[in-house]
């Protein structure tokens, strides 16, 4: 995404190295390239946005069903995931932080721990599908919940077909946050080597930035698949 | 868009908004063990929200952004996203009405 | 008229370095990231997607010459309007304009050097590209059958053809068109030239600005629903099986929110031409300027808010449609805003009926008459009786045939000697553009005729219905004719690359930056950076006597 070139090190005066032709200045490449992400980021709201529209058909449809197999996933795992991205999120900043004021060393940690997070969310992720997959909540010719309760509405079962609903939703919608998330930890990897080499100076880090505005993206769509996802109804 | 926050170190305010996203996420839990009936869902996706615009506020620096151009493309976004999900929602709010 | 030989005794024909000579190769136009060989780039790819759409195009108009289905079975028909739908829409209106005329002259009329990212750019093209292959091989291994709307539960569940393929391909053909879109969005605000307020800017920026906004904001919708559908395909996660509960007006109501938004990516970049042509051909300043800018993206805005006057008939909320009935009343406002500006201009201008001009006057009418039939749709009852008839067939032609492919046309003629620095051959293009208009009317307005009177679209055999073969005989006529017309742009514009005039910086005596710069330009566009400081469509000053004219910016 960003559109700097891996040109020299050398910082001139007068031509930054990173400063591409076609634009006038650098303010202005910085300008160009910070409302290009956030544009790209409203896309992105709009992604996600037809999967919570078919959500929010199916979860008013079918209430009770969308509670019982909310119930069968793990909120503890899902809080602990969102958890981990909040701290991703603050590591993201202070990346940001360090880069625009040449801490070097926090600048590469920081990055190094917003991917080990990233990484670690990831797992938890996989955990939370293994298990699915063992309980056969996978939506396909093996998908089973039979004499599951409705919670709230005790003698109440909920309908598996609807249920079977609810879990093509959430693999769909965690899916493709994780898709997002792994592009991220790509993102971030390259972010990192730039880092190492040393490329980012405070006057220049713009890939840090915009890579960072993603980051948080990713961040903010997982803060409401939390709540939509493990907690629509709790009540013990 | 180097930030420069008035205070002379901006990570006061980052752990901050860091503190209050994770207290955030433990009364949504919290919340959700309680039986609000039609309000656990407004609570949960409140504080949701809360959260979301503290990280777009502050984590993604629009608070202190010098463009009005960055709030308009948020605002925009989110304008088409209630668009797709309130329209959609007068469709199905209303079948049943005939 | 036209003439063979070049003249050797013009010191401009020796050449000076441009775009199109500063590097040979293949390689410097596959890796190039300038944004005027991207746009010829795209020329040809959608000139050749364009060639495919029609040769369906002319595979249907055939089988329907006669009532009985006698040319090809049932679900190869069904095959061929799906196919031809898909690869006009996706592979040739979309991208027209914008990537075209768009990408050529975006930073020139700003008086940039390029766009703001021009390696997603060239991307972009290749994301084109590839999509384009992908749909190419799925035509050539079966195709697609479920009309270009790809409707659950028949898409998902019940179809046999390669619609996983098929979406993908649009999928990744749509991601092209929203890098397009981010990239002009940023290009406009960041990287216009100094004194260069977005109240100077000519109405074609406008009209692309807001186009940028719709395939930004409505082309990840359909994005989605294409993934959805293929997962539902591949994976049984059926969000759409009425089996599991899932509802198929769901998937109507996410692919309708991008495609009808989609037909005003489809004329909006048309309208912005033909304001530039009209002010051009009336020598004046185009009527109620800030009324046509603020159209534009008034029509972005409200083109979000009708889509489900698709789905009148499916099945929605009688309230639900209603709302959605007032609303594309309302949508119809801004362009008849437009209609009415673009004639105020012509009042007391100075007419000059060059090919460009033709276009625009076919487009005025043809428009015209598409737009006003969508009121005609837009009315609940009468949409009952001609929804899925050969009406909405007629409406939509004339919207995205008469008015977009016009204004296509249209720019493509205007533009040329910029493009190209050769001139094409007057008398011809007028002659094709006469072709154009008589072919496109005979085709299409007998379908109006027939749709009124009950004939369904998609039906290959309408046998039962023997009197409505007159009307589609002539249409099928019609498109012969139509056909004739657009091919002959495509030689002549051709044979003018070698043997056309060479052409001069403004030959039209044009208002605009990219008129202020060598035809064809140098790579970086300008010789030196503009500054502006006259507003835009300054027609009578660039018409003044030479002793009164404020000296233009130096080249």
């Amino acid at each position: 995404m960003p559109d700097s070139t891996l040109v020299g090190l050398h910082h001139e005066e007068e031509h930054h190295p990173e400063l591409l032709h076609h634009f006038a200045d650098a303010q202005q490449q910085r300008d160009a390239s910070s409302l290009g992400m956030w544009v790209f980021l409203a896309t992105e709201i709009m992604f996600f946005g037809g999967l919570f529209c078919a959500y929010l058909v199916y979860r008013r449809w079918y209430f009770g069903d969308f509670a019982a197999a909310s119930k069968s996933i793990n909120m503890a795992l899902g809080a602990t995931n969102t958890a981990v991205l909040i701290c991703s999120s603050l590591t993201v900043v202070l990346a940001v932080w360090a880069a625009q004021t040449a801490r070097r060393a926090l600048l590469i940690g920081s990055l190094a721990i917003t991917m080990l997070l990233g990484v670690t969310f990831l797992g938890i992720k996989g955990i939370e599908y293994k298990d699915k997959f063992v309980e056969h909540h996978v939506p396909g010719p093996s998908f089973s919940f039979e004499n599951e309760p409705i919670p709230g509405h005790p003698g109440q079962f909920a309908n598996p077909r609807h249920a079977q609903m609810f879990f093509s939703l959430y693999f769909v919608m965690t899916g493709l946050h994780a898709l997002h998330m792994i592009i991220g930890l790509g993102i971030f990897l390259w972010l990192f080597v730039m880092a190492w080499k040393g490329r980012f100076t405070p006057e220049w880090h713009t890939p840090v930035e915009i890579g960072g505005l993603y980051w948080h993206f990713v961040d903010i769509v997982w803060i409401y698949l939390f709540p939509l996802l493990y907690l629509i109804d709790r009540h013990p | 868009m180097s930030a420069h926050s008035s205070t002379t170190s901006p990570l006061k305010g980052y752990f901050a908004v860091f503190f209050a996203l994770l207290i955030g996420t433990g009364i949504t839990v919290y919340a959700a063990t309680l039986d609000l009936g039609r309000f656990n869902a407004a609570v949960a996706l409140g504080i949701a929200t809360v959260k979301a615009i503290l990280v777009t506020l502050f984590f993604m620096h629009v608070w202190h952004a010098s463009e009005k151009l960055t709030k308009l493309v948020v605002i925009a976004a989110l304008f088409f996203l209630l668009l797709l999900l309130g329209l959609t929602m007068s469709d199905y709010a209303t079948r049943l009405w005939s | 008229m036209p003439t063979a030989t070049p003249q050797p005794t013009i010191p401009q024909t020796v050449e000076r370095e441009n775009y199109l000579n500063k590097e040979y190769g293949v390689w410097s136009w596959l890796l190039t990231t300038d944004h005027k060989r991207i746009a010829l780039l795209y020329l040809i790819s959608i000139t050749f997607f364009f060639f495919i759409g029609g040769f369906f195009a002319l595979l249907i108009r055939l089988e329907l010459l006669t009532p009985a289905g006698d040319l090809v079975q049932a679900d190869t028909y069904n095959k061929l309007f799906t196919m031809h739908g898909m690869v006009m829409v996706f592979f040739f209106l979309i991208p027209s304009i914008p990537a075209v005329l768009g990408n050529f002259l975006v930073p020139m009329m700003i008086g940039a050097k390029d766009l703001a990212f021009p390696r997603i750019n060239l991307l972009s093209w290749y994301l084109y590209v590839i999509g384009g292959v992908m749909m190419l091989h799925c035509m050539l291994t079966g195709g697609v059958d479920t009309g270009w709307t790809f409707y659950a539960p028949f898409s998902t569940n019940f179809s046999n053809t390669k619609i996983v393929e098929a979406g993908l391909a649009i999928f990744v053909a749509g991601f092209s068109s929203i890098l397009t879109g981010l990239n002009f969005v940023v290009t406009i605000h960041r990287m216009r030239a100094p004194g260069l307020t977005w109240s100077r800017l000519p109405l074609f920026i406008w009209a692309h600005y807001a186009t940028s906004i719709i395939q930004l904001l409505g082309t990840p919708v359909i994005a989605v629903t294409i993934v959805l559908v293929a997962a539902e395909r591949a994976l049984h996660l059926g969000i759409f099986d009425p089996k599991l509960g899932g509802d198929p007006l769901l998937f109507q109501h996410l692919f309708w929110f991008y495609s009808h938004p989609a037909v005003y990516i489809m004329i909006l970049p048309s309208m912005g031409v033909i304001t530039e042509i009209i002010a051009c051909f009336s020598r004046k300043r185009i009527f109620g300027y800030s009324f046509v800018a603020f159209s534009s993206i008034a029509i972005a805005v409200f083109g979000f808010l009708v889509w489900a006057h698709h789905m009148f008939v499916a099945g929605i909320s009688v309230y639900s449609a209603l709302v959605f009935s007032f609303l594309s009343y309302a949508v119809a406002v801004p362009s008849a805003i437009k209609v009415f500006n673009w004639t105020a201009t012509l009042y007391k201008g100075s007419i000059h009926y060059d090919a460009p001009m033709l276009y625009a006057f076919g487009f005025l009418g043809l428009f015209t008459m598409g737009g006003l039939t969508g009121l005609f749709l837009a009315a609940l009852g009468i949409d009952v009786h001609v929804t899925d008839t050969y009406f909405v067939v007629a409406h939509f032609h004339y919207i995205m045939v008469g008015g977009a492919l016009m204004g296509y046309l249209g720019g493509m003629h205007f533009w040329w000697p910029k493009i190209s620095g050769r001139l094409y051959p007057e008398g011809w293009a007028r002659l094709a553009a006469l072709i154009v208009f008589i072919g496109f009317n005979l085709t299409f307005f007998p379908q109006f005729l027939l749709g009124y009177m009950g004939m369904p679209r998609r039906y290959y055999d309408y046998s039962h219905m023997p009197e409505f073969q007159i009307l589609n005989v002539l249409s099928t006529a019609g498109a012969t004719v139509l056909g004739i017309g657009y091919l002959l742009p495509m030689i002549y514009f051709l044979w003018s690359m070698r043997y056309g005039k060479p052409a001069p910086d403004n030959p039209w005596n044009a208002a605009g930056l990219e008129w202020k710069t060598a035809s064809p330009p140098p790579t970086f566009n300008f010789d030196e950076d503009p500054v502006v400081t006259w507003e835009a469509y300054n027609y009578e000053e660039l018409d003044a006597p030479p002793h009164q004219q404020e000296v233009p910016v130096a080249r």
